[in-house]
């Protein structure tokens, strides 16, 4: 008996049992001795909560992209980050632009939507442009070579924006209307985070439907379903495949703008950050799964705000901001380890993980 | 699912056109062209910038004139239009850019750059007749070459290579023959004048009939001459070889004395990055496991180095030991990491192990970075005063004697990794690469032959980043982004995945050419970026392949394509 209970646990569940329980153990630690403390005001953290859902929202965007492309493909598209780079870096000169000749002051709701415009047109330039060059050539390939391909055009994008704007650091231009914030009691919101929250979700509602109820949206869950199988059923699987393409570059897009209105600064190396972190959100709600990338999104965001200062305060970390990278990681980490289908997946089967 | 293309050859012809002018602006654009253009090919005569744009044209009018089934004088002419496409849309820029400001978007749309691509003309429309005749003479030439029967085609191509390799290794070359007066005196008619960069006229016409010439004679020979050979007693055959390892191996010895120290120290970053694919390659090449967060253990090897020789007293550790007693221990911290980091990814493959071991890398990174662990490692300043490997009483300490370091370290890594390949664990780790259930079934056990996969890689890495942080004496975490980890990858699949020649050819091209250009280095990662789609593209199992990885690549074309998933 005792034999045979010896024999069923192995190495790598024990060790994985074990980082399990001292990463929970440190959590529950760390956050009880934050509270404990209580160096933080509830408004502080109303403040960490609501940066949070803002910055999630826009991993939520990118996490699309990734989402979308793994669910067709099942492939991680590392030139995604690019992508997004692109049309936010893109973007940048026709903000310059329309703010020198004063049309963001005189129609402020006009420029963003060019903004929008010419960010969403460009990545979804690039994102066509990178699936036709590196991956469709290789569709029957080893899966080892289109994630090269990837990792290649990921590098030639962010070099090739380099030559082609510089390495400077951009500005993003101001927008007047959009200083300021609303309060609701200890709720203080900025006029950008209201922005980049409604428009995320606008367009994460819009996504949704589009892949729930058109013909183009049924046809990319057939494909994602069975290729062959939705071939034989007369769907162009390539056409589809590149519409997959389209959507999640363009939200790349938008993502862009929305981290450009957030913090203001572009350059050609801003995509990796991100795009791992939105990754990161992917896996964190599920791969594959379109609502888990939303909810994957804010789950990251929030973590990221308010896990530095909950989990790593009490344990009297300096500067525990630093390390909210680290936190990020860890959770993507955390997750492939023990639920690789995310929060709302379902179980991947052996060869989809 | 290839679909036939049924659009006429012409059609074709200006597409590929089209692609190649594209592709030709945006090199101008971002600024490849200007840069180039400071060194000279053939000098005073051609630069690298507009070899580059020849180049290009070669390229497109080479693939757009290659279809067999099209008549000959079809063939030409699609080369030439491809080529004049290309031309005219240069033209067609260059005239948009005189007209429009493009600067303040694009940096590199700079007055210099119209300069060089008007060659410097005052006319413009001269200009541009002579580089649309320029572009469509090349193109009808390298259109015609396909005439020509292929042996002379491989000698043509040869010597054209060699030319352009000799043009840009020369500063190498004079370097290296500095030494020895009387060579580089027979030899100064082959380059330009003194200041001047490149090959002279005459010096590039020589070297490209001679080796052309001697190309064509041998590949007419071939077969007398492997007969030849082969018809040696064993004995000289084996002398033979033992005399051009002997040969090599002195070479290899007195190599830093011919170098001095500028070549040596590029020979020593090659030599580390060598180091590394070497261990990257166990990794991803033997046992399949693809590790974007390699970088980690070269810190790691580095760190430890710096904690336990450091004599700068910053830090909280005081060990101050020597080169020797703190590489072992490098070399095992490393290793450890290798398992302790190895353990959670067990169950993750391909893709998400891609990117979990690029977290690991970039959690390192941060750590290393961060205030928290700044009293042990310094922050972003990062150690200072790392001990220099000595040699009874000498230093170690200039780019020459490190070097022995260098290509002991790698020697020892090369034995060990040639020698791991075909053993039992090898075999292991190759299995666990084609197909981890069936190797299990076959009795292999995963955990342990992969956790000493990662192991020995890390440990590698470890030792690399040791003799690295002696190298510079200081380390600092901006040193381990995730670009090194790229470029190691990069080189192991330039060389061939799996293949230890394959690492030495890879850290030499892509690590030592954009050394000793530095008209490179600031492209260098777009054309490591370029060369991995290129090579998945055409040539996925590498320039030095393995024979395994060879076939395992180019099964579906021997095999029946039905079987595909």
């Amino acid at each position: 008996m005792r034999q045979r209970f010896l024999n069923r646990i192995n190495f790598t569940d024990v060790s994985l049992a074990i980082i399990g329980t001292a990463f929970v153990g440190l959590i529950v630690v760390g956050s009880f001795k934050t509270l404990v403390e209580g160096n933080y005001t509830t408004r502080q953290w109303l403040d960490f909560v609501v940066f949070g859902i803002a910055q999630g929202s826009i991993y939520a965007l990118i996490a699309l992209g990734y989402t979308l492309v793994y669910g067709i493909l099942r492939m991680i598209n590392f030139a995604h980050s690019e992508v997004f780079m692109a049309g936010s870096y893109t973007a940048y000169f026709a903000a310059a632009a329309m703010a020198k000749s004063g049309f963001t002051r005189e129609n402020t709701l006009g420029a963003i939507l060019v903004l929008f415009a010419v960010a969403m047109a460009t990545s979804t330039f690039i994102g066509v442009l990178v699936e036709r060059i590196a991956y469709r050539p290789l569709r029957r390939a080893p899966r080892l070579v289109p994630l090269i391909t990837a990792i290649g055009a990921s590098e030639v994008l962010k070099y090739i924006f380099k030559g082609l704007y510089g390495d400077q650091f951009k500005a993003y231009p101001e927008i007047e209307a959009l200083k300021g914030s609303y309060t609701w009691g200890d709720i203080n919101i900025t006029k950008i985070q209201v922005v980049v929250i409604l428009s995320a979700a606008f367009l994460m509602l819009a996504l949704y439907l589009y892949v729930q109820y058109t013909k183009t949206g049924k046809a990319m869950r057939a494909v994602s379903e069975d290729k062959d199988v939705a071939a034989l059923m007369g769907i162009n699987v390539d056409a589809i495949i590149v519409r997959t393409f389209v959507l999640g570059a363009a939200l790349a897009g938008a993502a862009g703008i929305l981290y450009a209105i957030t913090f203001r600064q572009v350059n050609f190396f801003m995509g990796f950050i991100p795009g791992i972190k939105a990754f990161t959100a992917a896996v964190l709600g599920g791969i594959g799964n379109i609502p888990g990338a939303m909810v994957g999104g804010i789950f990251l965001g929030l973590f990221e705000s308010v896990g530095p200062i909950l989990f790593l305060d009490g344990l009297n970390v300096p500067a525990p901001y630093q390390l909210k990278d680290v936190i990020a990681f860890s959770m993507l980490v955390l997750v492939l380890l023990f639920r690789p289908s995310g929060i709302l997946g379902e179980r991947l089967s052996r060869n989809k993980a | 699912m290839e679909h036939e293309n049924k659009s006429p050859w012409w059609q074709k012809a200006l597409q590929s056109g089209l692609i190649g002018g594209i592709i030709a602006i945006l090199a101008a654009l971002i600024g490849m062209v200007e840069s180039f253009h400071a060194r000279d090919i053939i000098a005073g005569q051609i630069s690298m910038g507009e070899t580059l744009l020849l180049l290009l044209i070669v390229g497109f009018a080479y693939t757009s004139s290659r279809d067999e089934r099209l008549p000959i004088s079809n063939r030409v002419l699609s080369g030439v239009i491809t080529g004049v496409v290309i031309a005219v849309m240069m033209v067609g820029f260059i005239m948009l850019g005189k007209v429009v400001n493009l600067r303040s978007i694009l940096v590199n749309a700079s007055p210099v750059l119209y300069k060089i691509l008007t060659f410097d003309m005052e006319n413009a429309s001269a200009a541009y007749g002579y580089l649309i005749g320029i572009s469509a003479i090349t193109s009808l030439a390298v259109s015609l070459i396909h005439a020509i029967p292929p042996l002379w085609r491989r000698a043509i191509n040869t010597g054209f290579t060699i030319v352009l390799l000799l043009a840009l290794l020369q500063d190498l070359l004079r370097i290296t023959l500095t030494p020895f007066p009387a060579v580089t005196e027979a030899l100064a008619w082959m380059f330009g004048k003194r200041g001047e960069q490149g090959l002279s006229v005459v010096g590039a016409v020589v070297v490209f009939i001679v080796v052309a010439g001697f190309n064509l004679l041998s590949a007419m020979n071939r077969d007398a001459i492997r007969k030849r050979s082969q018809a040696l007693p064993s004995g000289t055959q084996k002398a033979l070889r033992w005399t051009s390892w002997g040969l090599l191996a002195a070479f290899l010895l007195i190599w830093p004395r011919i170098a001095g120290p500028v070549l040596s120290d590029v020979t020593n970053s090659v030599g580390l990055y060598i180091l590394m694919g070497l261990g990257l390659n166990i990794v991803v090449g033997y046992a399949g496991l693809l590790d974007l967060g390699y970088v980690a253990f070269y810190a790691l090897g580095a760190f430890t180095m710096g904690v336990l020789t450091t004599t700068g007293g910053e830090i909280f550790f005081d060990f101050q030991w020597t080169f020797w007693e703190a590489l072992p221990f490098a070399v095992l911290v490393a290793g450890l990491a290798g398992v302790f980091l190895g353990i959670p990814v067990l169950k993750i493959r391909g893709d998400y192990l891609a990117i979990i071991t690029l977290g690991f890398g970039e959690i390192i990174r941060i750590m290393f970075l961060s205030d928290f662990l700044k009293p042990y490692f310094g922050g972003s300043f990062g150690i200072v005063s790392i001990a220099t490997p000595t040699v009874g009483s000498t230093l170690l300490n200039t780019p020459q004697t490190l070097y022995y370091v260098i290509l002991a370290a790698c020697l020892v890594a090369l034995f060990v990794a040639y020698r791991l390949r075909d053993s039992r664990i090898g075999r292991a780790w190759k299995a666990i690469r084609e197909d981890e259930d069936v190797a299990q079934a076959m009795g292999i056990n995963l955990t342990s032959t992969k956790l000493l996969a990662f192991a020995t890689g890390a440990a590698f890495g470890g030792l690399s980043g040791a003799i690295f942080a002696a190298k510079l004496s200081t380390v600092y975490p901006h040193s381990f982004t995730l670009i090194t980890s790229i470029n190691v990858l990069a080189l192991i699949i330039v060389g061939g995945m799996g293949s230890l020649p394959g690492v030495i050819v890879g850290g030499l091209l892509l690590v030592g050419l954009p050394e000793l250009l530095r008209e490179f280095s600031e492209f260098r990662l777009l054309i490591f970026g370029i060369l991995l789609i290129a090579m998945m593209l055409n040539k996925p199992e590498g320039f030095l392949p393995e024979a395994v990885h060879r076939r395992e690549f180019h099964e579906d074309e021997n095999l029946s394509p039905a079987t595909g998933d």
